[in-house]
């Protein structure tokens, strides 16, 4: 027996004795839904339920902060942990929506270091725990036959000569916009110091213009694998996890792209004013316990938000020919030229081009 | 008998009076039954409806999170330099606010006045402890945007609770400190282009559902029962259906790889690389909201057309017009109120549709209750939100009054 299943087992047997003693309590955790819940569901809530005794009811939701504001302001909260986007924890924390996590509370690795050294940099907050990195790429569908060479960089999602169809973009000026300049040529590393002028903001959009007349659209997450496949547009973005499945899962043959890809994190938080904190934190610990966040990354291709997560990361819970390292985000050949999603940049800036973005649609 | 002495009742009492008593007590019993519903519509309708109202034009977060800087800004000019008494003001209440947690919410609705302020505040509040005199100096050190006479501008303007500037928003034009109101400039207009697609589009479907529903009611009112009763199916079993499963049919339907297109592609009417666009957009829009709203077309007229003589047509014919005349001479005429009525529930139903648009609009078939369902979800600026639901009130009640005033709301039929 290692060390590290003795430790688990060790704090298995803590906390069911602790849990033993409390009521079973309910909790309603929410995240993106689909494939990615499903990983959620496989990795975090089952263990923790078997291990607690408490029960997880799972709920979707869209992303955005409305419903958490609703909640907390109406009094009525009915959500215990919820799974956001950075720019939303940081906004809602700030407004004073959220429940303050301790970081010292969080388990530390197996051999030892402490979870704030432990989690990569920019992962933990006030009121928020990250668990995974995602990535937002684009894909196409190598099984359709046709007669260009296969696309290499952003800028070939934006050449509608070489590459005539149509093209599915999430309706959101976040990720489009900065697509639009690393396809204009702006190096990854100054897309945020362009994208904060006037001039670049311009330059986004002139460059979005050329492909206007050949965009589909997409809302929901689960939307861009479903045009791919019913051959409704050529190339989506899409979120690296989502494209994922649909390849080990249901044998599609999407081939992502992976230059100038964006990434962000996934993380938990909870509802000021939530009826079950305590329970809800005893969540947030075990799910983002170093073993917890490998064993997702078997179920969906996103990766650990933990340094010490990653040397566990295995192969693909029902193909162990699909080693998940590969497929991250942040594995070396994918990693070449990518860029992190500026929070601060967007929670500053999303009113404004979210509103400059739907009146450049209703052009 | 004195013909002055009242009639009395048998107990002596005035007839009049007890007769005012019998009268007051069936009133009062009446109203009883009516109070419930009263009560119902007033909670559930007329209030919330208040309340959204005015928060269009009432905002009172800055004024009641900054209360010191508030004081300040009320004096100042709005153009001169911010004093050094501002800027401590300025530090005090970010103080409290950072205690309290609720800074964010100042920072959001100064930033909905003036993009790139967000951070500006949380960021400066995180360090408003350590601050020291002078202030001016030291907040400026913070974040060099704090010199600059916009952001007081802005924060002058989020700071009166009782505004204008949202309904300026939604009908594109920006509130300033100096120079009244401005138009946005055209590329960054939304509002009201919404508002006028909006206006066109329900009018469109309008008068769709007008040309399709108008044979099928008068084949329903005038085809023989065991006929019509099965047409009468086909029209309710749509409306019966839910909507989300009509619109997503509808998807499946006109989509590029979709049913119509492969048959046009199989008829050699359309090449397989040029199939038609037919949703996700405002043709899509159109379509779908057409048929969801059809019936609402359908049975009004139905119910005016089922009650018209038979005997008017053969009369006029017998008196020797041609059946295209008699019936726009006489049928027609006799429908108007079926056409008021449908027509009026249609536009005033197409006017708020945002389900269907979200899902088969697209870029160009979006309408202006998906900016208000934007505003109330996604960006959290209610106030706005309020604003342009307030004016497609105001613009649904003109259209009410107008319609009144021309055809009269008597005249309407709705079964």
């Amino acid at each position: 027996m290692s060390g590290l299943t003795k430790k688990i087992v060790a704090l298995a047997g803590v906390s069911a004795f602790v849990a033993g003693n409390a009521v079973a309590a309910e909790l309603t955790v929410v995240s993106w839904g689909g494939a990615y819940t499903k990983s959620q569901v496989e990795a975090y809530h089952k263990p923790w339920m078997a291990q607690s005794g408490h029960s997880i009811i799972s709920e979707d939701y869209g992303g955005g902060i409305a419903e958490i504001k609703a909640q907390v302001e109406s009094g009525n909260v009915t959500w215990d942990v919820v799974d956001v986007e950075l720019s939303d924890a940081i906004r809602a924390c700030d407004e004073g929506l959220l429940e303050e996590i301790d970081h010292s509370s969080l388990p530390a690795a197996p051999d030892g270091t402490p979870a704030v050294d432990d989690f990569l940099p920019g992962t933990l907050h006030d009121c928020a725990v990250a668990n995974i990195v995602w990535s937002s790429v684009y894909v196409y569908d190598s099984s359709k036959v046709r007669n260009w060479n296969a696309p290499k960089t952003m800028a070939d999602f934006f050449n509608t000569d070489a590459y005539p169809g149509k093209r599915g973009m999430r309706k959101s000026p976040k990720v489009t916009m900065e697509f639009a300049l690393i396809a204009d040529g702006v190096p990854v590393s100054e897309v945020y110091d362009v994208l904060g002028t006037e001039e670049g903001i311009e330059r986004a959009f002139a460059k979005l213009d050329t492909i206007k007349d050949d965009v589909i659209w997409w809302e929901a997450g689960a939307q861009p694998p479903q045009l791919l496949a019913d051959g409704e547009v050529i190339f989506t973005t899409a979120w690296n996890g989502r494209v994922f499945n649909a390849v080990a899962a249901e044998d599609q043959s999407f081939e992502m792209v992976w230059d100038g890809q964006i990434y962000d994190l996934d993380l938990w938080v909870i509802p000021k004013g939530s009826k079950n904190v305590e329970a809800a934190l005893d969540f947030v610990r075990f799910s983002t316990a170093t073993e917890q966040l490998a064993n997702q990354a078997s179920w969906i291709s996103y990766g650990p938000a933990r340094a010490s997560s990653v040397p566990l990361i295995g192969t693909y819970h029902d193909n162990p020919a699909i080693k998940m390292a590969d497929h991250m985000p942040t594995a070396p050949g994918n990693f070449a030229n990518a860029l992190q999603n500026d929070f601060e940049f967007w929670a500053d800036n999303q009113d404004d081009l979210n509103e400059r973005f739907n009146a450049w649609l209703a052009q | 008998m004195d013909a002055a002495q009242p009639i009395t009742a048998a107990d002596g009492t005035p007839l009049k009076k007890k007769l005012a008593q019998a009268m007051f007590r069936s009133k009062l019993r009446a109203t009883g039954l009516v109070v419930p519903l009263l009560a119902f519509v007033l909670a559930s309708f007329v209030f919330p409806i208040i309340a959204l109202m005015w928060q269009g034009v009432y905002n009172d977060t800055f004024e009641r999170l900054m209360p010191n800087l508030t004081e300040e800004l009320r004096v100042w000019d709005g153009v001169s330099e911010p004093t050094e008494d501002m800027y401590a003001m300025l530090v005090a209440d970010l103080r409290q606010n950072r205690a309290d947690k609720t800074i964010g919410k100042v920072a959001s609705r100064v930033n909905q006045e003036l993009a790139g302020t967000r951070s500006l505040f949380t960021s400066t509040a995180r360090k408003a402890k350590k601050l020291e005199p002078p202030y001016k100096e030291s907040v400026i050190k913070t974040k060099k945007k704090w010199g600059e006479l916009k952001v007081w501008q802005a924060m002058k303007l989020t700071n009166q609770s009782l505004t204008p500037g949202f309904y300026a928003t939604s009908l594109d034009a920006v509130q300033t400190v100096d120079q009244g109101f401005v138009m946005k400039e055209d590329k960054r207009q939304i509002y009201t282009k919404l508002f006028v697609r909006t206006l066109m589009i329900s009018g469109s479907v309008m008068l769709l559902c007008l040309l399709l529903g108008y044979p099928v009611a008068y084949l329903l009112a005038t085809l023989p029962l065991r006929y019509s009763n099965l047409l009468m199916i086909m029209v309710l079993l749509p409306f019966w259906t839910s909507l989300l499963v009509r619109t997503t049919a509808w998807i499946a339907i006109l989509q590029s790889q979709g049913v119509v297109n492969d048959l046009l592609v199989w008829i050699g009417i359309t090449g397989d690389d040029s199939r038609f666009s037919l949703i996700y957009n405002m043709t899509g829009t159109i379509i779908a909201m057409t048929h969801i709203l059809l019936p609402f077309m359908i049975l009004p007229l139905y119910s005016v057309m089922k009650t018209i003589p038979p005997s008017y047509m053969r009369a006029a014919r017998s008196l020797g017009a041609t059946p295209t005349r008699a019936f726009i001479k006489v049928y027609m005429p006799q429908t108007v109120p079926g056409i008021g009525a449908g027509g009026l529930l249609v536009f005033i139903l197409a006017i708020g549709y945002y389900i269907t648009p979200a899902l088969v609009g697209g870029q160009d078939g979006q309408l202006i209750s998906n900016m208000i369902a934007y505003h109330m979800q996604k960006s959290l600026n209610w106030s706005l939100a309020a604003a342009l639901g307030g004016l497609l009130l105001g613009g649904v009640l003109v259209l009410y009054w107008a319609y009144d005033r021309i055809i009269g709301i008597d005249n309407m039929k709705l079964g």
